[in-house]
């Protein structure tokens, strides 16, 4: 009870955020917003006993993403934005379009896999210690190829953004 | 899970991969200390690195090979799944052809990219860092056999390509065409991404036998299952983006325009072999129970590349363009061979498509090596305009690059009509009539626009007195491309045995390393 | 499982409680005001001579995505050490080859001038 509470809560919480960052005016705001977002999904992936995919929207998400997200609009000196009027017909046609999408989503999970039924919160793998397991044992070839991918995104950044000489 | 999770087999393996990797961190670290005028040595480095890993993925092939018997696990985690072993890591015949094909293409990009680079001003060690671990990414994505190592193999290759395309930072085309490429091959990653996702969701496992064993059970239990569906034509999309199949081929003619001409010519070999290699191995492998379901779409998919490649080739003015919608329609017929073979009843097609690929290799990379050349001092000669009167400056280019038009169109004693010689085949053989009489309509339409560039060599004067670029590097590029061509239409027999060997097709008389020996 | 997080939870309710608390307690105790000097931002001691939202230079932008790069190591440190006696010495070799790899790239880096601010 008290699990669904506070997924309930932090759910919430993050529709809130997400709600706040398309309705403020300035970039800065909504990118401040989008990390009240990504930390409650964090929270929200910890209550479903994801606990490593929780650490990593902390760390990458709410971390490192953000502070590419607030360098950008820095460095694009985003000011305030101009609302225009927008159309009608979005209105007209998005909003059902958007409780129809929903309503069908939720409709082919429900009505599409009945017998998927519940699991119980850390009943898959998905502990730090079950990641470190399948990471450098069963994963060890893919992993060791992670290092390389990465050095590779290091030169991209340097070689693409390189000064002229 | 087996106690000792790194054998002495699994070494092997990685071989290559780990000697590439070496070398290309080595070429970093060397570029650092060696003075501007010095800097060839980064492509002799490479080059190297070539070679030792092609020596450790001939030793693969004695070593392993030996009983007969391709190898299956390595890495082996999943010990015993329906008693056989598997692994992140399937070395069979297939994965060693694929090698061979991508060491090839680094080699001659390479050899092709010295003297051109210098032209531009932007010769660095990084760029050969970034081809030779490209290839390790194209390694993996021809012998993963598990779609996490299939996965990171395909984005090793794919974003040191995006590099590459924008490696030329004062030319605004070269970056242009790097950010589009980027934000579309980033969207279709991510396409597939999600339908690897489905697939692990639906059989519980990463691993490609795996998930056709759940598939196959899945499938034939519930025939119509959206999911599934879903799964397979999220997978399909981002496969058939990377291979630049219509509706999935915008990027191709931006990306191959604006790149570096020799990483051009790399991307439309090397690179686009990788591609196949994966597509054929989450076909063939892991999706082959759904085969029902993807051949109408690969039909529809097949269709459309052959038509909008060789129709939007023909009002091309720039050689670049033009050689990109010419790989679009090849792509085109490659996949008729998919669709007539599934690689257990019939294997014709499958072995069409390898060994046009291997064809593909020598003269797309040929002909780029040809355009390459042309770019001089303040030419950027990519234009057909550039390359008009190419036979009185230089005769032995000229020629040269008729033969490579003259194979991609496909005519007889040239080698690019063995590699259309067994698609045709094989759709004779399974009945499709229809699709291969288009298919040769098709390539009829294509000997028009390869002519184009055949008359604008000939029979057209030099728009400009300057002459053509050829370093050392370059004549070695374009001998081997040339003896390729030539040499596999005169004598297929060696190249289509070992296609056939890598699918392990039997042939009588011949022993399973015979076209090593 | 999830009790393991009570501690965590603790913190953060003790950390959502103490912070509004003080802050008002502040509020109500310290004299108010407020005059333009004051209300300045506080820059060195240097009058601000512009918007502290002001474009940012771009070379802040590549330390930016070298940050994101190196993070994304970071998450791969973290499964190794919560598993590191059970890995054992062939997972610690495991991790120096995968750091080795990256700080060749780093070394690239430094040397290529990439950090370099002039």
């Amino acid at each position: 009870m008290l699990h669904l509470a506070l997924f309930s809560f932090f759910g919430a919480i993050c529709v809130a955020g997400a709600i706040n960052l398309l309705a403020q005016r300035h970039p800065i705001n909504s990118a401040l917003s989008l990390i009240v977002v990504m930390g409650s999904l964090a929270v929200e992936f910890m209550l479903l006993g994801a606990e490593f995919v929780a650490v990593i929207q902390v760390i990458i998400y709410a971390g490192a993403i953000m502070v590419l997200f607030v360098f950008t609009i820095m460095l694009l000196n985003a000011g305030e934005e101009e609302r225009s009027a927008g159309s009608r017909i979005a209105v007209l046609l998005g909003v059902p379009a958007l409780l129809i999408l929903m309503g069908l989503v939720a409709w082919v999970l429900i009505r599409q896999n009945p017998a998927s039924g519940t699991v119980a919160a850390g009943a898959l793998p998905g502990t730090p210690p079950e990641i470190g397991r399948l990471l450098f044992r069963d994963f060890l070839l893919p992993f060791e190829i992670t290092s390389v991918l990465i050095l590779i995104a290091i030169m991209g950044a340097v070689v693409l953004a390189r000064k002229e000489h | 899970m087996p106690t000792s999770f790194f054998t002495g087999t699994d070494y092997a393996l990685s071989l290559p991969m780990i000697l590439l990797s070496l070398f290309g961190l080595g070429v970093l670290i060397i570029d650092l200390m060696l003075p501007a005028e010095w800097k060839r040595w980064n492509a002799i480095t490479a080059l190297i690195g070539l070679g030792f890993s092609t020596a450790a993925v001939m030793r693969i092939q004695l070593g392993h090979f030996a009983d007969g018997r391709p190898l299956v696990g390595s890495f082996a985690y999943l010990s015993n799944v329906g008693g056989q072993v598997v692994g992140s890591v399937l070395m069979d015949g297939f994965s060693i052809y694929f090698f061979y094909l991508f060491l090839l293409g680094a080699a001659i990009a390479i050899l092709m990219s010295a003297h051109y680079l210098e032209i531009e001003h932007e010769h660095h060690g990084e760029f050969y860092a970034l081809i030779l671990f490209s290839v390790v990414g194209m390694m993996c994505m021809a012998s993963g056999y598990d779609l996490v190592l299939l996965f990171i193999g395909l984005e090793l290759m794919a974003i040191s390509t995006y590099v590459l395309v924008g490696f030329l930072r004062r030319d605004k085309r070269s970056n242009e065409a790097a950010l589009k490429y980027l934000l579309l091959g980033a969207f279709s990653s991510g396409i597939f991404a999600y339908g690897l996702s489905l697939l692990y969701g639906l059989s519980g496992s990463t691993n490609l036998q795996v998930i056709a064993q759940a598939l196959q059970r899945h499938y034939s239990a519930n025939p119509k299952d959206p999911i599934a569906i879903v799964a397979m034509i999220t997978t399909a999309t981002g496969l058939l983006f990377k291979v630049a199949a219509v509706p999935f081929h915008q990027w191709a003619p931006d990306a191959y325009e604006g790149a570096p001409t020799s990483v051009t010519g790399y991307m439309s070999v090397a690179v686009k072999s990788a591609a196949w290699a994966m597509l054929l191995r989450i076909f063939l492998w892991g999706l082959y129970p759904l085969r029902p379901v993807y051949l109408p779409l690969l039909v529809f998919v097949s269709v459309a590349t052959m038509t909008v490649g060789n129709f939007a080739a023909l009002s091309q003015n720039n050689l670049k363009r033009l050689l990109a919608y010419s790989s679009i329609s090849h792509v085109g017929y490659m996949l008729l061979g998919l669709i007539a073979s599934d690689n257990i009843t019939n294997k014709t097609g499958i072995q069409g498509i390898l060994v046009y690929l291997l064809v593909y290799t020598f003269m797309n990379l040929g002909a780029f090596a040809v355009v390459t050349s042309l770019r001089r001092r303040d030419i950027i000669g990519d234009e057909i305009d550039d390359i008009a009167g190419l036979y009185s400056k230089a005769p032995t280019e000229a020629v040269l690059m008729l033969l490579f038009l003259l194979s991609l169109a496909g005519i007889p004693p040239l080698a690019g009509f063995y590699g259309k010689y067994f698609i045709f085949l094989s759709l004779i053989q399974t009945q499709h009539y229809v699709l291969a009489s288009l298919a040769v309509l098709y390539a009829v339409l294509g000997l028009y626009y390869y002519m184009r560039i055949g008359s604008a060599m000939f029979m057209r004067p030099a728009t400009d007195p300057e002459p053509v670029a050829i370093s050392p590097g370059m004549q070695v590029a374009l001998a081997v491309t040339a003896i390729g061509t030539v040499g596999i239409g005169i004598l297929p027999e060696f190249f289509i045995r070992a296609a056939g060997w890598s699918l392990g097709i039997q042939q009588a008389g011949t022993s399973l390393l015979g076209f090593l020996r | 499982m999830p009790q393991n997080y009570v501690p965590i939870f603790l913190f953060v309710a003790v950390v959502a409680i103490a912070i509004p608390a003080t802050l008002m307690i502040g509020k109500l105790v310290r004299p108010n005001n407020p005059e333009k000097a004051k209300l300045m931002p506080y820059e060195c001691g240097i009058d601000p001579v512009d918007n502290a939202r002001g474009r940012y230079t771009v070379r802040f932008y590549i330390v930016a995505i070298l940050f994101v790069v190196f993070d994304v190591e970071t998450i791969f440190l973290f499964p190794w050490a919560v598993q590191y006696r059970a890995l054992g010495l062939f997972g610690l070799v495991e991790m120096l080859v995968f750091l080795a790899i990256l700080i060749v790239g780093y070394v690239w880096i430094w040397k290529k001038g990439a950090l370099e601010w002039v």
